[in-house]
């Protein structure tokens, strides 16, 4: 095995065997899976009780028209009047009255809600919206027209867009990719900030340890740098994958034997409708015609090319100070770029993939990773993707020199908090 | 003498080790000038020179941890390259090893960084952990030694791939003296053995008992180097400290003998107190120089027709004083 081999197992193991990355590694998954747990539970708790609405309906339309859902019971008290209604609310603490008047056909405006709580909003839009259909259907129908007629006749049309390349999109779809890049641009930010920082204090370790010396006496700087780059990483991607395995299993474990339904919060409007079924279908569609291979190979070259970038500017601050507390002030220009490509990304790329702003930040070799990655399922022209890479390539490789020299110095000077300056004379050196 | 050389140095006197013209600049200051040395092989070299004089500099550019701005060094005749590195062990001032890492597979970690199978590895570190007692250790984190113990760790560490050239940065700081007598011993049977050592220090009394050849380093010029029994020879001053017994140890008789002394001596000699100790109380004790062309035996004549001596001795300079006197001269 060849010493660089040996650095990377030698990080890797001391990554992996670290109490604190083990306690992370399965108390993260169990605290998140915790949390979302949680809120679903407090949701269902919130909506748990059943609450009775008493209806007082003087036009008498709507008799049996309000169907009793999960969390409403609807109580008929037209006859008995409103005053007694009531009354009749207060003495039982029913959730609330819904008092509709006699000229609603004529006037809508007259439909009022009693009672000490306003409703949720979907409870409201619920009822707003069967009182429209109800006095809809009614004028259709005074005008003699057939209401199976214009069920037959509903049609659900969905544009699909296509560019001069072949590259189908559509509007749902838009939020679908929106939803991928923004997920990929995420997860490699957290990635580098997680795993750049763990490259960072395992060089200070080395540093305060003064082992540095005897390792760079028999290895050249570069290949420890690059060797524990990559030995963090892949203690990084085995902890991802740990993460994903536990907390998807835990997840589908306690949809299933707990009956807390996580992955879809509970919609109070019930009965789905035929066009949902299809949205539904077009989404599948939508998300199988991504093209997934190509998204996944750029996935992987930003990844590993941002990741790198960053973690070899992570290595050269850690090298750079004697302890942690050193490096607040050299965290700002690795944060900065980092924040400014998740704003681009969410903002302007989602806005418009195309744009100025989005192409112009798309080949800023620091931000570029995260914002080409979110522009990526939108389509981008072929040349500005060959761009990008080439120039994130090109700097990938100087920023690996570049911070591989203030490395090499670095590791070795000790007592003075070095100034940007100073740093910058180390590449002569 | 301690500083006698072994024989097969001897019989082959050519240099393991060759700095030649070395020169480093960090920004505008000068770390070394123009710096030559050649360490031959088989013998224990001193690399003197106060603090910040360029010895950890010069080390560091024969580990080819840093390169020289110009100049280049040879090991065994060849310029120096990434190959070297395994006929290289190097323990530097400041100690150091992974905390949290098993002292075993820690020391096999680094023998194999240096090229080390890890048959030959393990092999290795277990032949020195039971030559040293510490087999005991070898599933302990380092941060569970002791600082002494740790030491004798790294002193393994550096020794464990039996390299040509041993590169000792204040070989003996931190340990006990015990340990330290051990390790001074291990060094002096590896040179035995064939190795080359290269010690730097700023102390150099300690120093000074083990090395054959000497470099004195000061403000990042060599200023002195050589075999040190001929330097010796080159600052001697051919001054002697005498002890004279009197006839009954007292003080009137010491008072008697130290007037007939101070009378009788040749006025070319100089003539100085002493201060050491013998086993009497009232000893006359004087340190003489003569002059360079007399030999120490007139001296003895002179002194053996005033009384007994129980004490006499070359005084030989150290290279305390050689090097204060060096760098008052330059």
């Amino acid at each position: 095995m060849g010493a660089l081999g040996l650095i990377i197992r030698r990080e890797y193991k001391a990554r992996v065997s670290n109490r604190s990355f083990i306690i992370m590694t399965f108390l993260s998954p169990l605290i998140v899976v915790g949390m979302i747990m949680l809120i679903t539970y407090l949701t269902q708790l919130n909506q748990a009780g059943k609450q009775t609405i008493v209806v007082v309906d003087e036009s008498g339309m709507f008799y049996k028209e309000f169907e009793n859902t999960e969390n409403i019971d609807y109580l008929d008290l037209s006859p008995a009047g409103l005053e007694v209604a009531k009354a009749e609310v207060e003495d039982n603490s029913y959730f609330g009255l819904l008092y509709i008047p006699k000229n609603i056909k004529k006037n809508t405006s007259g439909v009022v809600f009693f009672g000490n709580e306003a409703p949720g909003i979907s409870t409201l839009e619920s009822i707003e919206e069967q009182i429209q259909t109800k006095i809809t259907n009614e004028k259709l129908l005074d005008r003699g027209v057939d209401l199976d007629l214009i069920d037959e006749s509903k049609t659900l049309v969905s544009i699909n867009i296509e560019d001069f390349q072949g590259e189908r999109t559509s509007k749902i779809s838009s939020w679908i990719k929106a939803g991928f890049g923004g997920g990929a641009g995420y997860l490699l930010m957290m990635f580098i900030i997680i795993y750049g920082n763990m490259v960072m204090r395992s060089v200070i370790e080395e540093k305060t340890n003064r082992i540095i010396e005897v390792i760079i006496s028999s290895v050249k700087p570069f290949k420890l740098m690059m060797g524990k780059i990559m030995g963090t990483t892949l203690a990084g991607i085995t902890q991802f994958m740990i993460w994903l395995i536990i907390g998807g299993g835990l997840l589908t474990f306690l949809t299933l034997y707990l009956g807390l339904d996580a992955t879809a919060p509970s919609t109070p409007v019930g009965n789905m409708a035929t066009t949902d079924l299809d949205k539904i279908e077009l989404i599948v569609l939508d998300i199988l015609n991504l093209p997934l291979l190509k998204l996944a190979g750029f996935f992987l070259i930003y990844f590993i090319g941002g990741y790198f970038l960053y973690s070899s500017i992570y290595a050269a601050i850690g090298a750079a100070v004697d302890s942690e507390t050193d490096t607040q002030q050299f965290m700002l220009p690795i944060i900065m770029p980092l924040m400014l490509a998740i704003y681009v990304g969410f903002f302007a790329v989602i806005e418009n993939p195309d744009g100025s702003v989005a192409t112009l930040f798309s080949m800023i070799p620091l931000t570029s990773p995260i914002v080409m990655l979110m522009r990526i399922p939108f389509g981008v022209v072929w040349w500005q993707l060959a761009l990008s890479v080439s120039i994130l390539v090109a700097s990938f490789i100087f920023t690996v020199w570049f911070g591989s020299k203030i490395y090499r110095v670095g590791i070795l000077m000790y007592g003075k908090k070095p100034t940007y300056k100073e740093i910058l004379k180390w590449i002569k050196y | 003498m301690p500083c006698g050389l072994a024989l097969g140095n001897l019989l082959s006197m050519t240099d393991l080790l060759v700095a030649d013209h070395i020169h480093k600049k960090y920004g505008d200051y000068t770390a070394l000038n123009d710096l030559s040395i050649a360490v031959p092989k088989g013998s224990i070299f001193g690399l003197l020179g106060p603090n910040g004089a360029g010895k950890t500099t010069l080390i560091r550019i024969i580990n080819q941890i840093t390169m020289p701005d110009t100049g280049t060094v040879f090991l065994d005749g060849e310029p120096l390259d990434q190959k070297h590195i395994i006929n290289i062990g190097y323990m530097p001032e400041e100690r150091g090893l992974y905390k949290s890492m098993k002292v075993g597979e820690q020391v096999i970690y680094l023998a194999r960084l240096k090229g080390l199978t890890k048959a030959e590895a393990k092999e290795r570190s277990t032949y020195w952990f039971e030559r040293l007692g510490m087999m005991s250790w070898w599933n302990k984190k380092i941060q569970e030694l002791s600082k002494g113990q740790a030491q004798k760790v790294q002193f393994i560490v550096t020794v464990l791939h039996k390299p040509k050239l041993l590169i000792f940065d204040e070989p003996f700081s931190g340990f006990d003296p015990i340990n330290a007598s051990l390790i001074k011993d291990e060094i002096l049977k590896l040179r035995d053995d064939g190795a080359t050592i290269l010690f730097s220090t700023h102390r150099m009394e300690s120093v000074e008992q083990m090395c054959d050849h000497i470099a004195l380093m000061h403000k990042s010029n060599k200023i002195l180097d050589g075999r040190l029994v001929d330097i010796k020879r080159a600052y001697r001053t051919n001054t002697f400290e005498i002890g004279l017994e009197t006839a009954d140890d007292s003080l009137s008789s010491l008072q008697l003998l130290q007037t007939d002394v101070f009378n009788s001596i040749p006025s070319t000699w100089e003539l100085h107190e002493a201060h050491f100790k013998t086993i009497n109380e009232n000893d006359l004790k004087i340190e003489v120089k003569i002059p360079e062309d007399l030999k120490p035996n007139e001296l003895l004549n002179f002194l053996a027709s005033k009384g007994t001596i129980n004490h006499f001795v070359e005084v030989v300079p150290t290279v305390n004083d050689i090097f204060i006197q060096t760098i008052n001269a330059n």
